[in-house]
């Protein structure tokens, strides 16, 4: 009934390699533990579904490259089926079950602002690749220390604005002697600043708003709205749209609606509008952060190639700003030396990168638009591009405008 | 002029929900199925065909043909799968067998909406016209679409009224639908009435999804209202009759168009909705219902 002793001795021996080869499978899960990033977006929507498509993209590139000081970047996705109670849901898996570093989410608003004190709950570094209200930023101004763990990687709809006008002073004002606009969008979180900030630059360009039409985003017939439209005379419809793009196009179109539309259409970034309208698209003039084949930067055609190449159709505007935010934060924890949130906050507000859609930097926190993307020359301009023939033709700026605006034969537009 | 205006719009959509409407009486007046994958089979159909147009380039006929058939496959899949094997189970007691097959085929309409969001995305799809181009009429500009939908859904409507009161096989299903019981004794195969039925149905759905898919567009979000619309407009005529959907889609579809023009466009649905709750409080029967 002793214990024979070679047990004993086995007993240390087998403990001891057991000890030593734990102490091995944890230094190699340290040395391999991935950087992990969570992607929630609108995987059934046309602009959400390039988000986890463009980052992982991104990822995969870095990771060839060797990853970040070694770690590789694991990309996991959520498709919240465009509610915030499903995004709110992914974002507390995302970091309590699968204890992500950072969070890339929505295109939407309304999904945004929802998972905003999430972020600051969980302290938890969020980024978003297109929503555009300012109630984002004004969050994070307003009480820095708990919102600072958000940034929003897409132009606000103040700047938004700002962007359309600044083509539509060019394209319209100079070129066309246009004088007076109707203001027609969605009635949603979005477009309450963008037409803000539409109703402020519009007349300073020279041209008189007429009318403001908000409409619902479940409106299929838009038939009464254009009428009314048209009884008011506008040299062109300043556009607001992004829930609803198809069917306004399509009906433009039949109906022959002699007046054209420039402003923000997101649907129109995607390069499948031309085919969902059935080329009813053509004519339609969007702003845009970047389009295929235009060469914002010196990476904005590669990455759109690669994407096409990969997937088999081109990003829309919430991939390319997706893409990037992978990379800026891939080069924030290699300059913060850590995944921690609050390093990584302050790496990332230092962040000075040259994207896809241009240079992206931050506002800091005595700006007014706190941790929004800087907008302007040198920075992020944005564009405009006009649908002609089944492809987006670039128009504004001129330096890197690709083709000559062209509207279809019912528009009576001076000076076509 | 904006009287004109409302006429004719309202003219057009009238005559898609009369379609659409039909079709769905149709079924529950002779089979005792109400069909809630309705809104589903349509959008189906207006899908298939954009993506005849668009992934298998055909043009416009050949898509439209596409898509009718696409709706009419998917009606018989619900026949099939869903509705027949709930109809002749055993588990199922026989009172609450109409239930079953409400939920079933609710069920079924949520799985198609969601296939085809998950395959074509829920971004709204067109189908290539048949007609384009757009026609003065009294001064109203009107795209020769809208025309070309009306006439259709009349011509189909018509074509069915020929067929259910004039041919043998057509008055059979008039049969069928009085009294099922007496159809058998005389010696008519009930089994091969319901499959006529259901084949009609998925034409006339297939047809109004695609023309409502030339006209404003589908997207797989209008499942649900469009079950919904077909739904208030029948039980508003009387569940069971033709003529009472006939009538009470042009009610809906003009009080929606007069809503959405003078009043909002928002709000075009609720007048439709407020006068369905006064008709269950002062004639649940609807206008011209039977039973």
């Amino acid at each position: 009934m002793l214990k024979r002793p070679n047990l004993s001795i086995r007993h240390a021996l087998l403990s001891g390699a057991a000890a030593l080869a734990s102490l091995f499978a944890v230094a190699q899960a340290e040395a391999a533990d991935p950087i992990k990033i969570a992607v929630i977006a609108e995987a059934q929507a046309i602009a959400g579904a390039s988000i986890p498509r463009a980052a992982q993209l991104a990822a995969d590139e870095i990771n060839a490259k060797g990853g970040v000081d070694g770690r590789q970047i694991q990309i996991i996705s959520y498709d919240n089926k465009s509610s915030a109670t499903d995004s709110v849901r992914a974002f507390q898996r995302a970091v309590s079950d699968d204890k992500v570093n950072a969070v890339i989410a929505s295109y939407i608003s309304e999904v945004v602002l929802a998972l905003e004190p999430w972020a600051a709950r969980l302290k938890t570094v969020m980024i978003t690749p297109g929503a555009a209200s300012n109630e984002i930023t004004k969050a994070i101004h307003n009480d820095y220390e708990k919102n600072k763990y958000t940034f929003h990687g897409y132009l606000t709809s103040a700047e938004l604005a700002q962007s359309v006008c600044d083509g539509a002073k060019d394209i319209l004002v100079n070129d066309r002697k246009m004088k007076t606009a109707v203001i027609f969008s969605e009635d949603a979180a979005w477009t309450t600043p963008l037409d803000v900030g539409y109703k402020e630059c519009l007349p300073k360009i020279g041209l008189q708003v007429l009318d403001h039409i908000r409409m619902s985003p479940d409106t299929t017939d838009f038939t009464p709205i254009f009428n009314k439209i048209e009884g008011e005379k506008p040299d062109v419809m300043i556009t607001g749209i992004s829930h609803i793009g198809v069917q306004p196009t399509v009906q433009w179109k039949n109906q022959q609606v002699p007046i054209p539309m420039l402003g923000i259409a997101s649907q129109a970034t995607n390069s499948t509008f031309w085919k969902d309208t059935n080329g009813a698209a053509d004519g339609v003039l969007f702003q845009s952060v970047s389009g295929p084949s235009v060469a914002m930067t010196s990476k904005s055609v590669p990455f759109a190639d690669a994407f096409n190449k990969k997937y088999g159709n081109f990003p829309s505007y919430a991939g390319y700003t997706a893409y990037d935010e992978v990379y800026y934060i891939a080069d924030a924890i290699k300059r913060a030396g850590s995944t921690d949130s609050d390093k990584l906050v302050a790496a990332l507000e230092k962040t000075d990168w040259e994207g896809t859609i241009g240079r992206i930097q931050f506002f800091g926190k005595e700006d007014q638009f706190t941790h929004g993307l800087k907008y302007g020359k040198g920075l992020i301009t944005g564009m405009i591009s006009q649908w002609q023939d089944g492809k987006q033709v670039a128009v504004w700026p001129p330096e890197i405008a690709n083709g000559k605006i062209r509207f279809p034969s019912f528009i009576k537009a001076q000076n076509q | 002029m904006l009287a004109l205006q409302i006429l004719v719009d309202g003219f057009a959509i009238s005559a898609l929900y009369a379609l659409g409407a039909t079709g769905f009486t149709l079924i529950f007046g002779v089979s005792g199925v109400l069909n809630l994958s309705h809104g589903a089979l349509m959008v189906l159909g207006a899908v298939a065909a954009w993506a005849a147009t668009n992934e298998l380039h055909a043009g416009a006929y050949l898509a439209a043909l596409f898509g009718i058939g696409s709706t009419l496959i998917a009606a018989f899949a619900t026949y099939f799968v869903v509705v027949r094997p709930l109809q002749t189970s055993r588990a199922i007691p026989k009172e609450e067998t109409e239930i079953f097959v409400l939920t079933g085929t609710l069920l079924w309409g949520i799985m198609i909406q969601e296939l085809i969001a998950y395959f074509f995305t829920d971004n709204a799809k067109t189908v290539l016209p048949i007609v384009e181009g757009v026609v003065d009429i009294f001064g109203v500009r009107t795209p020769q679409n809208e025309i070309f939908t009306a006439v259709i859904c009349w011509v189909v409507i018509g074509v069915l009224w020929l067929i259910v009161n004039k041919t043998r096989s057509g008055k059979a299903v008039l049969a069928a639908s009085m009294n099922p019981r007496g159809v058998t004794l005389l010696g008519f195969e009930l089994s091969r009435i319901y499959i006529a039925i259901w084949a009609i149905y998925g034409v006339l759905a297939g047809i109004a999804g695609v023309l409502l898919g030339m006209f404003l567009g589908v997207s797989s979000y209008s499942a649900g209202p469009l079950t919904g619309s077909a739904f208030s407009i029948v039980v508003l005529g009387g569940l069971g009759s033709v003529s009472g959907s006939l009538v009470a889609a042009y009610v809906v579809g003009y009080l929606e168009t007069v809503t959405a023009y003078m009043i909002n466009p928002a709000y075009r649905f609720i007048p439709a909705l407020l006068l369905l709750v006064a008709v269950m409080y002062v004639r649940p029967q609807g206008l011209f219902g039977r039973r």
